[in-house]
C-alpha cells in the first residue's frame, strides 16, 4: 500500500532532520517518489518519528500466559509506538533452543505487529552450568545471547561464553550484578532499605560486576551490551570504558530515569524493580548519561505482572513493571527535563536501539523499512488500566498523568496502530 | 508519597503500623493511657469493659508465643474477645494468599487485627485492604517495626528516668535484623531524647543508620560511656557463626553486657532487653538479674502498653 503522511513534524534522529513535512510509503519502505497515495493519513500537529526500538521487553510467552500473552503485548508494543523489539530469554522453558526461539518468532509474524528480535540463552535453562549452541540459536534468529535477570556467578564460564559468543561475532548482553553481594536483598542498600527493614542490594553489587565483565572485555574483544545500569559510579565506569575504546554499549530502564528509592513511600511493591531502583544521585547520573550519551539508549524492560503477584508483601512480590505503552511519555518527559530537542530525546529510543542491534529501521530516508510513529507530542493522558493495552497493570506511574500519544504506528508500511 | 497509613482523617490513630512518623501527641497519648491501665493490672478483678463486644484476631504468620500471649491478655483485660490465629501452620500453606486470608477473617467481623509477619511492610498491606472500621496493629513485621514492643520500651524509660530530654541511651547488637531497634529509635527521636547510640561491629549494623538519627560505636565500652539506658538486642542463633560473626563468644566478649562494662554507664543506668534473652551471649546473668535490670518490669508495661493501643484505636 502507498500511504502519504502529509505535514507532520518529521524527526529523523540519525540525520537530525526536525521539519514540517510529507513522509511518502512505498512497498513498506520510505520512498523519495511521489505517487498517488491510496491513503492519505493528516499528520498536522503530530510528530512523525522513527518507530521506537527498545531493547528489553518480555512478552511472556512461552509459560507465563496467565501474565500475559504475544497478543495482549504485542498490542500493547505498537500502542506505544514501539515498531521493533528485543526480548529477554527468561521464559518458562528458557530461550535456549532453537525450536522455542523459531515457534516465538513464527507467532510474533503472524500476529504482524511489532518485529520481535529473540535474544537467546547464554547458558542451558539460565542455569549457568552449559553454553547453548549459540550458533544454532542465531540461526533460527537470535540476535544477542544473554542470562536475562539470573547474572552468572561462575567467572570462569562468563570467560569462556564471551569467548564461544566472540568466536561467531555474537554480542553478549548482561546486566552486571555480582550474584552473592545481590543474594536476598531486594532495595537499595541505603537509608530507605535501613528504615523499611528491607534487605539490601550494594552499588558495588553493580560495580564489582561490571569492572569483571570489562576486563573480560579487554581479554576476549566481545561485544558487549551492559543492561539495565543502575549506578552512578556505573555509568562513570562505562564512560571510561568507551574512552579506552572498549566494544561496550549499554542501557537503562526507563523507570530508574525517573524514580529513585524514595519512591518506594510505604512498601509500593510497584517500585519493587530489579535492578533495584537506587539513589537520588544515582537516578540524576543516570539520566545524564543518558543524555551524553555514555548510556546509548532507554528501554522499557517492559514486564507484566499480575495483580497477585504485586498484592504482597514488598519483598515477596514479584519484580518488574509494565512498560511498552509508558516508554514514549517517559522518554518525551527525561527529555523536556533535561532541555534537549526533540531528535536527539528521541534518538535513544530510535536510531542508538537501531546501531546496537545492527538493523536498518529506526530512520526515516528514503529506501528504509517504513517503521514509523506518529505521536502528539502534547496531548496528556492518565496512566489507568484501563487505558494500558497490556495486560499488565504494574507501573508505578499508576495515577499520574503523562504526556504523548501515539496516533498511528506503521510497522513495513502497514498501518498496525490507530487511535481509537 | 501518600498520606501517613496510620492516621484517620482526623489525625487520629486508625492502624499502629509503626513508631515513625507518629506524631509526638499520639506517642504521649499513647504512654498516658497506658499509665491509667497500669493499675487495672494490679486489681482483683484485673478487666475493664472499654472493648466488652469487639473482636481482636491475633494474626501469626510467624510464630510468637510471648508476643501473641501479650496481645492476648491485654485484650481480655479491655473485656475483648480474642482469636488466635496460627496462620504459618494453617491457610498460607496450602497456598491462600495474605489477602484472601485477611478478607476471610473480615467477613467474620473482626474490629481489630494483631498481625506479626516475616515480611517487612506486610501489615501495611492489610491495613490498605481492611475495612474503614477495622483496625491493624503490627506486632512486628520482619525486620521493620515492632512498634508496640518500641512503645513499651518508652514507657519502661519513662517510669524509671521521668525526663526525655536529659537522656543517653544506647542500643547494643544486631541493629541489622532488629525491628525492636528501628521502633525504638524512631520513639526516642520523637520524645527528644538528645542522645540514641547504636553499638554493634559493622556486619549488624545497616546502612546509613546514622540518617535515622543515632551515633554510631563499634567499642563498646566507649559507646556505654555514661549511659543512662543500656537496652540490649536478642542475636538470633542463626547470625552466631557465618558471615556475620565467627562466634557466639567472640561476640560476647565484644559486645555481651557484663558488670565491668556497665560499670562504665552511669551509676543508676538501667538496662533492657526486649526478650527473650540469650544469657551468655548478649547478656551475662548477673546483669540480667541484677539490681539495673528492668527486664520484667518491661513485660508488665508491655500488658498496659498493648490495652492502651487497642483501646484507642478501636476508639478511633
Amino acid at each position: 500500500m502507498k500511504i502519504l503522511i502529509r505535514g507532520g513534524r518529521v524527526i529523523d534522529p540519525a540525520s537530525g532532520r526536525d521539519e514540517i513535512g510529507d513522509v511518502f510509503i512505498s512497498d513498506g519502505r520510505i520512498s523519495s517518489a511521489k505517487e498517488k497515495a491510496e491513503r492519505t493519513i493528516d499528520a498536522k500537529g503530530l510528530v512523525v518519528a522513527p518507530g521506537l526500538i527498545d531493547l528489553s521487553a518480555r512478552l511472556r510467552e512461552p509459560g507465563y500466559e496467565y501474565k500475559a500473552t504475544l497478543e495482549s503485548e504485542m498490542d500493547a508494543a505498537v500502542a506505544g509506538g514501539v515498531t521493533s523489539l528485543a526480548c529477554p530469554p527468561d521464559t518458562d522453558p528458557p530461550l535456549d533452543e532453537p525450536g522455542l526461539v523459531d515457534m516465538l518468532r513464527r507467532r510474533a509474524k503472524v500476529l504482524a505487529r511489532a518485529r520481535v528480535y529473540p535474544v537467546g540463552a547464554l547458558t542451558v535453562k539460565l542455569a549457568g552450568e552449559r553454553l547453548t549452541e549459540m550458533a544454532e540459536l542465531a540461526e533460527a534468529g537470535c540476535v544477542a545471547f544473554s542470562q536475562a535477570n539470573a547474572p552468572l556467578a561462575d567467572t570462569q564460564l562468563l570467560w569462556r561464553a564471551m569467548q564461544y559468543a566472540g568466536t561467531f561475532g555474537f554480542p553478549v548482553w548482561l546486566r552486571a550484578e555480582d550474584r552473592w553481594l545481590a543474594h536476598g536483598g531486594v532495595a537499595h542498600d541505603g537509608e530507605v532499605a535501613t528504615r523499611l527493614g528491607l534487605p539490601g542490594i550494594p552499588s558495588f553489587a553493580e560495580t564489582i560486576a561490571l569492572g569483571t565483565v570489562l576486563q573480560l572485555v579487554r581479554a576476549t574483544g566481545t561485544r558487549v551490551h551492559i543492561c539495565r545500569l543502575s549506578t552512578a559510579v556505573g555509568a562513570e565506569m562505562v564512560r571510561a570504558a568507551k574512552k579506552e575504546g572498549l566494544p561496550v554499549s549499554c542501557d537503562v530502564g526507563i523507570h530508574h530515569v525517573h524514580l529513585s528509592e524514595l519512591d518506594l513511600g510505604y512498601y509500593d511493591a510497584h517500585c519493587r524493580l530489579e535492578p533495584p531502583l537506587r539513589s537520588q544521585r544515582d537516578r540524576e547520573a543516570l539520566a545524564a548519561g543518558l543524555a551524553d550519551g555514555t548510556i546509548d539508549c532507554a528501554v522499557s524492560d517492559h514486564t507484566p505482572v499480575d495483580e497477585d503477584q504485586k498484592q504482597m508483601p514488598f519483598a515477596e512480590a514479584e519484580p518488574g513493571a509494565t512498560g511498552l505503552e509508558l516508554l514514549l511519555p517517559l522518554v518525551l518527559k527525561w527529555g523536556a527535563e533535561r532541555k534537549l530537542p526533540l531528535a536527539k530525546t528521541l534518538a535513544r529510543v530510535t536510531s542508538d536501539p537501531a546501531r546496537i542491534l545492527g538493523v536498518q529501521t529506526g530512520r526515516i530516508e528514503p529506501g528504509a523499512p517504513a517503521d514509523l510513529a506518529v505521536f502528539d507530542p502534547g496531548q496528556h493522558w492518565r496512566i489507568v488500566p484501563e487505558a494500558l493495552k497490556s495486560q499488565g497493570k504494574n507501573t508505578p506511574f499508576l495515577g499520574y498523568e503523562l504526556t504523548g500519544r501515539v496516533r498511528t504506528t506503521i510497522v513495513a508500511g502497514n498501518v498496525v496502530y490507530e487511535q481509537a | 508519597m501518600p498520606g501517613n497509613p496510620q492516621l484517620n482523617a482526623n489525625g487520629e490513630l486508625q492502624h499502629l503500623l509503626s513508631t515513625e512518623g507518629l506524631p509526638r501527641e499520639i506517642l504521649v497519648q499513647i504512654l498516658d493511657t497506658a499509665e491509667s491501665f497500669a493499675g487495672v493490672t494490679e486489681r482483683e478483678v484485673k478487666k475493664v469493659p472499654l472493648m466488652r463486644g469487639k473482636s481482636v484476631f491475633n494474626l501469626f504468620f510467624e510464630p510468637s508465643t510471648r508476643t501473641r500471649t501479650t496481645f492476648e491478655i491485654a485484650a481480655k483485660r479491655l473485656s475483648a474477645d480474642v482469636i488466635n490465629l496460627n496462620v504459618a501452620a494453617s491457610s498460607q500453606s496450602k497456598g491462600e494468599s495474605l489477602l484472601d486470608t485477611v478478607a476471610n477473617l473480615s467477613a467474620m467481623q473482626a474490629d481489630v487485627f494483631v498481625v506479626r509477619h516475616g515480611s517487612s511492610g506486610a501489615p501495611y498491606l492489610i491495613a490498605r485492604h481492611v475495612k474503614p472500621h477495622e483496625h491493624v496493629i503490627n506486632a512486628g513485621d520482619g525486620r521493620h517495626a515492632h512498634p508496640t514492643q518500641g512503645l513499651l520500651d518508652l514507657y519502661t524509660i519513662r517510669h524509671y528516668k521521668k525526663d526525655f530530654a536529659q537522656l543517653t541511651v544506647a542500643i547494643v547488637g544486631d541493629v541489622l535484623h532488629s525491628r525492636v531497634a528501628r521502633s525504638l529509635i524512631h520513639g526516642l527521636t520523637s520524645l527528644g531524647v538528645p542522645e540514641v547510640r547504636v553499638i554493634g561491629p559493622q556486619t549488624l549494623l545497616p546502612a546509613g543508620v546514622e540518617a535515622l538519627g543515632v551515633r554510631v560505636f563499634h567499642d563498646m565500652r566507649a559507646g556505654l560511656k555514661d549511659c543512662d539506658v543500656v537496652v540490649m538486642l536478642r542475636l538470633q542463633n542463626e547470625r552466631m557463626d557465618g558471615a556475620l560473626l565467627p562466634s557466639a563468644q567472640e561476640f560476647f566478649k565484644h559486645y555481651g553486657l557484663t558488670a565491668d562494662k556497665l560499670a562504665l554507664a552511669r551509676p543508676d543506668a538501667i538496662v533492657m532487653h526486649p526478650g527473650p534473652m540469650n544469657r551468655g551471649v548478649e547478656i551475662d546473668s548477673p546483669v540480667a538479674d541484677g539490681p539495673h535490670s528492668v527486664i520484667l518490669p518491661q513485660v508488665t508495661f508491655g500488658i498496659a502498653v498493648r490495652m492502651a493501643v487497642m483501646s484507642i484505636v478501636a476508639g478511633n
